[in-house]
């Protein structure tokens, strides 16, 4: 079902309500957020310049390091009163970055979030289970009001005590999970452990999985764990531009469609900032159009894709991002070669033999960078010739994929660190 | 007569191998054999136990890889050259010896645990020319 008249007008008619929201905005913080103006002041350039959309490319970029600067409210453009909910995303480094929400903002928001579970398959008569963490993080009240609105049965129950999770699943016949992926994982793991099969004993149809990056190798192991006949769809978002509801994925699996009324995407060069022709690869940057609160205007996301503007078969007419292939940080560097965990995790998810949790270490040793992957034997056997052909293979698939020698450490079952939240699995012990 | 064999992969790791054998020893089983072998990483705990299924499924619940296979205890005589002879034996029939570790009991007599590439072939083998191997019953009468 399409939640939205909006997700199918013409291009023209999604272009004209863009421009006009556009100039709104960059004339509203013009006057409204002093470091904005500043900005824009260096930049040489007037709200009275952006006549197209073109014009958004004129005006400069937004990082996560303005927002830190301007810790707390600094970018706000409302008053703090008007604010009816704040939440924050916790810095590894320093302070945490801090968005507001108008209730305007809140209620664009559960139109987001709506649109996007209506996109991977919700209806009114689910029973959507929401194992992220409640909190100041935006991933589960997001989700929740969104599933809400289109009338589901939400069960917040949240993370962590993980076999309570699977009773409620059981008792309450819970037929949505919202979860990280590797949270999804961890749960099949859980149910397992305690006697119940998941794609048996469980009713769960639909996975909306966000908030890390989900890659094909990855939506095959959670059909494995909770059966084939899930929709697993990923969602895209973050507290910056609003939390959930950027961007989700249809039925057809290919690509997330972006809210195009809300956010108008670029992809640019990362390293020279230059906007890329349509359909390149690069860096996301976002311009949210229609946020009161915290309106960011081209906000790097620092997440690599690609946009998509074929038709998709699903009627829908809003541009596609190609589901992530990394985060420009979570890039390593390894002996001069771009790494991309995600490209390892692949490797790791071909193999029947091992389990699908990992950890990366990458140490220096002298002067050369040594890349370590860990991994869980997923296999009974008596036999070194076993064992050495399975490390034996990971490793020449890592070095084709790579193009780099790895070590691969095989440990018991169990052994590596489970997450509930956002996965952390490298470990980069270099000294920067 | 084959009997079980317990394997357990362990990380060559301080204190795994004390871990397992908590584990082992809490659940009540007790080991009348053992060989370990390792490689700088990772090492593979064989074991011969009074009760190999119940050990292979508390290793599992703690997070160990098990496995439970087929191998037989020969009773060796005490007569020089005897453990060749016995090899040779095999090798005719073109089976392979992938490993074999001794079996220590308080008695004068021998045995040795052998994992042939084929038990049942081996073990008829065996039988046919004579030669002890212990019954799984036999096992359990053993004084450690
Ligand atoms: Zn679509």
């Amino acid at each position: 079902m399409i939640w939205s008249e909006v997700e199918t007008y013409s291009r023209e008619k999604i272009e004209q309500i863009q421009l006009e929201r556009l100039k709104e905005t960059v004339k509203r913080v013009y006057e409204k957020v002093l470091p904005y103006r500043k900005k824009m002041d260096d930049a040489g350039v007037k709200p009275e310049d952006i006549k197209s959309l073109k014009d958004l490319s004129k005006l400069p970029f937004v990082t996560k390091q303005d927002l830190r600067d301007n810790y707390p409210f600094g970018l706000f453009a409302v008053p703090k009163e008007e604010l009816v909910r704040i939440h924050a995303s916790s810095g590894t480094t320093g302070k945490p970055t801090v968005v507001g929400y108008t209730q305007g903002d809140l209620d664009t928001w559960t139109e987001c979030v709506s649109r996007i579970a209506c996109m991977g398959g919700a209806t009114k008569n689910d029973v959507s289970q929401i194992c992220f963490g409640y909190g100041m993080f935006t991933g589960a009240l997001g989700l929740h009001y969104g599933l809400e609105n289109i009338g589901s049965t939400i069960v917040p129950s949240s993370t962590g005590n993980s076999e309570k999770q699977i009773m409620y699943m059981k008792d309450f016949e819970t037929t949505l999970l919202v979860a990280t992926p590797s949270y999804a994982l961890r749960l099949a793991e859980i149910a397992r452990s305690i006697g119940v099969d998941p794609t048996k004993d469980l009713k769960v149809k639909i996975a909306l999985v966000g908030s890390e990056l989900l890659t094909e190798a990855m939506r095959e192991e959670i059909h494995k764990c909770w059966g084939e006949d899930v929709l697993v769809t990923s969602n895209y978002g973050m507290s910056e531009l609003m939390g959930p509801g950027v961007s989700g994925e249809c039925e057809y699996l290919d690509g997330m469609h972006i809210n195009e009324d809300f956010f108008i995407p670029e992809i640019i060069n990362s390293e020279t900032g230059e906007v890329l022709p349509a359909g390149e690869q690069g860096e996301l940057v976002i311009t949210c159009i229609k946020k009161e609160g915290l309106p960011l205007i081209r906000y790097r996301t620092k997440d690599i894709t690609r946009l998509i503007y074929e038709p998709c078969k699903c009627g829908r007419t809003f541009v596609r991002m190609e589901n992530l292939s990394g985060r420009s940080d979570d890039m390593l560097k390894i002996r001069g070669v771009n790494v991309f965990p995600s490209q390892i995790e692949e490797v790791i998810l071909s193999f029947n033999e091992l389990g699908p949790h990992y950890e990366i270490v990458v140490e220096r040793e002298g002067y050369l960078d040594k890349l370590t992957v860990k991994v869980e034997l997923n296999v009974e056997t008596d036999s070194f010739k076993e064992l050495e052909n399975i490390a034996n293979s990971v490793k020449s698939k890592l070095r084709i994929v790579l193009g780099l020698d790895a070590k691969v450490t095989l440990v018991s079952p169990n052994t590596l660190q489970r997450f509930e939240g956002k996965a952390k699995r490298v470990k980069d012990l270099r000294s920067k | 007569m084959t009997c079980k064999q317990l394997s357990v992969f362990i990380e060559n790791r301080k204190g795994t191998l004390s871990k397992v054998l908590n584990v082992l020893s809490k659940s009540g089983v007790s080991i009348l054999s053992m060989s370990l072998a390792d490689t700088t990483e990772y090492g593979l705990l064989r074991l011969i136990v009074n009760d190999p299924d119940t050990g292979k499924k508390e290793l599992s619940n703690a997070g160990y890889s098990s496995l439970v296979s087929n191998v037989l205890v020969v009773k060796i005589p005490h007569v020089a050259g005897s453990l060749q002879e016995l090899l040779e034996k095999v090798e005719k029939e073109d089976i392979n010896i992938e490993y074999m570790y001794g079996l220590s009991i308080e008695n004068d007599d021998a045995y040795v645990v052998f994992k042939p590439s084929d038990a049942e072939k081996t073990s008829e083998l065996f039988e046919k020319d004579g030669i002890v191997t212990l019954t799984p019953e036999d096992l359990l009468k053993m004084k450690l």
